[in-house]
């Protein structure tokens, strides 16, 4: 038993020293830990939090994997260097190990810098605080980069890491505490601060924006453009995709936001590990189909013609929004969040519809930016506490009226 | 009003090592235990001296709030030790026991008398030790009338002893406990059965009978209060476990205070698991290690089951309100991978790469292992699958732990006993100690509001 019990002699000999918080977080994810139940229960269920955390990071790999291949796609076929692939998700144009690495060393270095980060601040946290290192950030750090676009520069990550997991999460005291998803609070983060990187038409496709810079410098070469569907629609033009092509994801966009089909697969995982709430899913994908119908139906009556510049987007079938955009991974790896979330079962409900109508309404209306998702799950995230604040307060009216059922 | 209580919520943990229904005597044991940490909240003012004989049913102490409680010596022999914690506070008082026991006579009681009479000869004889009350979870206040007083006939906790069985052939017993009970209520006395069960406690005088179905906790009295007559601010029931009626019941007809208890040995370190015939206080060494558990085995014996019981040393004593004795493998040891790799032999409600939805017939063997470390509050919905109370458990839980008493009071807290979060405690994804949340508020509040 060597590396078992020279690990366990390691923890015994430092078991004051401050930064145990640390081996502790290595250690506890090489063994499940040696300890036992006192009094309380003396036998305890198999799932802890790395379990739980875990599954959610499985159900989004092939959101990041497909991420990977659309990354190398979306660039070749910029570059007039494939022709679009004829088979949708299906055509050995598109699975290419040139596709994918083109995206894996893109994508890796998100990935790593996003974790770096958050990790290294969550662990000096714990030691400060001497408590264990918590999981929350598991699922932050694999989020993180399938929402960015993919040429983000790795420096503008690593300072939008740093500010959401101490201002979105750490301030409040760590994981289960906070108000805002942290992965939605990095995002808008870089949404804010570097507004020209994270929309237009020349983030969504590698070297788009190089290839800019290269023109700005005078150099005789094509300007790329990626526009995505919702940027193509708020402008008034056609979508320029096949309704196929949406579902299955050959679409610019963030990294890991664009297959449907996959991030529908990630969803039915979720809900039947039954780690992820199908009631806010669901109830979420019913408010987005309303608010798209309301569109559809202010369009079809004639109430706003051609000219307006929200016609493109209200006119867009109500059910394609589903596809387009961040709202399918939104809705299934975000708007889910437990600790973000409301926490009763009639508060889901509430929060998860008023996710999807309000995801849909900003999507419409937002003048600067087609797309609603993260500004409406962190509105919802605001007004959680007090949704479940009114659900929970029926159950103690209904403890007050039989009291006076009672006294009467 | 009997009413059909049928539950969906909750959990049934099966596990190796169920008691076989065959009794034996178990191995006279001479040492008995009486700790005064069993009643909670109760502060003894001792009247046994060390050194000094007693007969079965003699008082050892009383309560310091409430002179006329006594509290009995469960057999006849010599205190041969008070044991004192810090602050000189009593741990535990031991009795050697008499090769030939001798009872003191309380004198047949006439079921006819009143609710003073009665009170007061249950206060004198020891059983009052027997009836809790909520609001709090501790010994009734004898100074109360309760609104209806609750018996619970069913036991669904994981490797339980079988009341049909331990009970079988007191209905005498259980039919005086039950009388005399019902005159100190203003309503009436509850039993629960089990619906498929032959219970003795089924068709008693004098009480309503519930047939209550479904998982655990579908046998704790918690839930029976719950479905049937939930506690409002400002009123009182009591609860008297099945098993104590008998002792109650006997002392009644015989005006002998007899601790005998038919005791459930059961769980996975358990050779040859059945039931045991012996007093409560007693050593329980002779009968675990006599009885196939290894005697230098890594295992944890637990007085009571494994939700809610106390663990005990192997020289330790039967809990005062244990009608079984679990023993169970200690889990104190490292698991490689054991967060992410697939699980089939622990139980799991989710089915994050845990698999027991598959065999929901399997019998399990867990241990005492975590399975994980302790976390601030993530994962919400879960608790309420297995909780059937009309509570918000999350909610209440965090109440307690700021110590906001409006809120506790608000959402429930007169209503619960520890026992009822015993499944959300099992359940938690963030290995929070619920009960001991539970019975932190409780104490809160009762020295708060009283």
């Amino acid at each position: 038993m060597g590396l078992k019990q020279n690990l366990h002699n390691f923890r015994q000999k430092n078991k004051d020293k401050k930064w145990l918080p640390a081996f502790s977080a290595i250690h506890t994810f090489l063994f499940l830990p040696n300890e036992t139940t006192h009094n309380g229960t003396h036998i305890k269920a198999a799932d802890d939090l790395k379990r739980t955390m875990n599954t959610v990071i499985m159900a989004m790999v092939p959101c990041l994997i497909f991420g990977m291949f659309n990354a190398g796609y979306q660039h070749h076929l910029a570059f007039g260097e494939i022709q679009q692939a004829t088979n949708g998700f299906f055509s050995a144009e598109f699975w290419t190990l040139d596709n994918f690495l083109v995206g894996f060393w893109k994508v890796i270095p998100l990935v790593i810098v996003s974790y770096v980060v958050g990790l290294a601040i969550e662990i000096f946290f714990a030691v400060k605080n001497s408590h264990e290192v918590e999981e929350g950030y598991l699922v932050t750090g694999m989020l993180v980069p399938l929402i960015v676009p993919i040429d983000t520069p790795l420096w503008m990550l690593a300072v939008a890491v740093a500010f959401g997991v101490v201002i979105g999460k750490e301030v409040f005291g760590g994981t289960g505490m906070n108000i805002l998803n942290p992965a939605l609070t990095i995002r808008a983060f870089l949404f804010f601060a570097y507004p020209t990187w994270m929309s237009g038409d020349k983030v969504w496709v590698h070297g788009a924006v190089e290839q800019d810079q290269l023109i700005a410098a005078g150099q005789n070469v094509d300007a790329i453009s990626g526009e995505t569907i919702l940027g193509s629609l708020a402008q008034g033009k056609a979508a320029g995709y096949e309704v196929m092509d949406m579902f299955y994801g050959l679409i610019p966009g963030s990294v890991g936001e664009t297959s449907t089909l996959l991030i529908l697969l990630g969803a039915l995982f979720l809900i039947f590990t039954k780690i992820g709430s199908w009631r806010i899913m669901l109830s979420s994908v019913v408010g987005a189909l309303v608010m798209g119908l309301i569109f559809n139906a202010v369009v079809s009556s004639g109430w706003i013609t051609e000219s307006s510049k929200f016609y493109g987007l209200m006119s867009t079938e109500f059910w394609h929004h589903l596809l387009i955009g961040g709202f399918a991974f939104g809705t299934v790896f975000m708007a889910t969040d437990p600790v973000t979330a409301s926490q009763t079962t009639k508060g889901k409900w509430i929060y998860g519809f008023l996710v999807g109508f309000i995801s849909i309404m900003i999507r419409v209306f937002n003048p600067a930016y087609p797309e609603g998702v993260m500004l409406a799950i962190l509105l919802m995230n605001v007004f959680a506490p007090t949704i479940d604040h009114y659900v929970v307060q029926g159950n103690v009216k209904k403890r007050m009226k039989r009291l006076k059922a009672k006294v009467a | 009003m009997s009413k059909d209580i049928k539950i969906k919520k909750g959990l049934d943990i099966k596990l190796v090592g169920e008691a076989e229904k065959a009794t034996e005597n178990a191995i006279i044991s001479n040492s008995y235990s009486i700790r005064p940490e069993d009643f909670h909240s109760i502060i003894p003012k001792l009247v046994a001296k060390e050194g000094t004989r007693v007969k079965a049913g003699e008082t050892l102490f009383y309560n310091k709030d409430n002179e006329a409680m006594k509290f009995v010596s469960p057999v006849s022999g010599e205190i041969t030790e008070v044991q004192r914690g810090p602050r000189r506070r009593i741990d535990a008082i031991k009795i050697l026991a008499d090769k030939e026991q001798t009872f003191i006579d309380y004198g047949k009681f006439d079921l006819t008398s009143d609710a003073e009479k009665t009170k007061a000869h249950l206060l004198a004889t020891g059983c009052w030790s027997f009836i809790k009350q909520r609001p709090y979870d501790v010994i009734a206040n004898a100074n109360n009338t309760p609104k209806a007083i609750f018996v619970s006939g069913y036991a669904s906790a994981p490797l339980a002893a079988d009341l049909d069985y331990t009970l079988a052939g007191k209905e005498a017993e259980l039919q005086a406990a039950v009388t005399a009970l019902s005159k100190l209520t203003e309503g009436s006395v509850h039993v629960s059965v089990g619906k498929t069960s032959n219970s003795p406690l089924a068709n008693l005088e004098h009480t309503i009978t519930h047939k209550v179905s479904g998982p655990h906790p579908s046998g704790n009295v918690g839930t029976l209060i719950n479905k049937v007559d939930p506690i409002n601010k400002g009123e009182i029931v009591w609860t008297v476990n099945a098993q104590d009626l008998v002792i109650i019941g006997e002392l009644l007809l015989t005006g002998k205070f007899n601790a005998e208890r038919i005791v459930a040995f059961a769980g996975s370190s358990v050779k040859k698991p059945r039931y045991f015939k012996t007093k409560l206080g007693a050593e329980i060494a002779t009968m675990v290690y006599d009885n196939g558990v290894e005697r230098d085995g890594n295992d944890r014996i637990i007085s009571g089951n494994v939700l809610t019981g106390k663990q005990v040393a192997p020289d330790g004593h039967l809990d005062y309100y244990s009608n079984v004795i679990t023993v169970i493998p200690e889990g104190d040891d490292y698991e490689l991978f054991g967060w992410n790799k697939p699980v089939f032999n622990k139980i799991s409600t989710s089915r994050a790469l845990t698999f027991s939805w598959l065999t929901p017939k399997k019998k399990y063997d867990l241990n005492t292992n975590t399975n994980g470390e302790h976390r601030a509050f993530v994962v919400t919905g879960s608790y309420e699958e297995v909780f059937p109370l009309d509570i918000y458990p999350m909610q209440i839980l965090k109440a307690c732990m700021y110590q906001d008493l409006d809120e506790m009071e608000a959402l429930g807290m007169y209503e619960v006993a520890p026992e009822d979060f015993a499944l959300t405690e099992f359940v938690c994804v963030s290995k929070q100690p619920h009960q001991k949340i539970i019975r932190e508020g409780l104490d809160l509040m009762l020295k708060e509001i009283g």
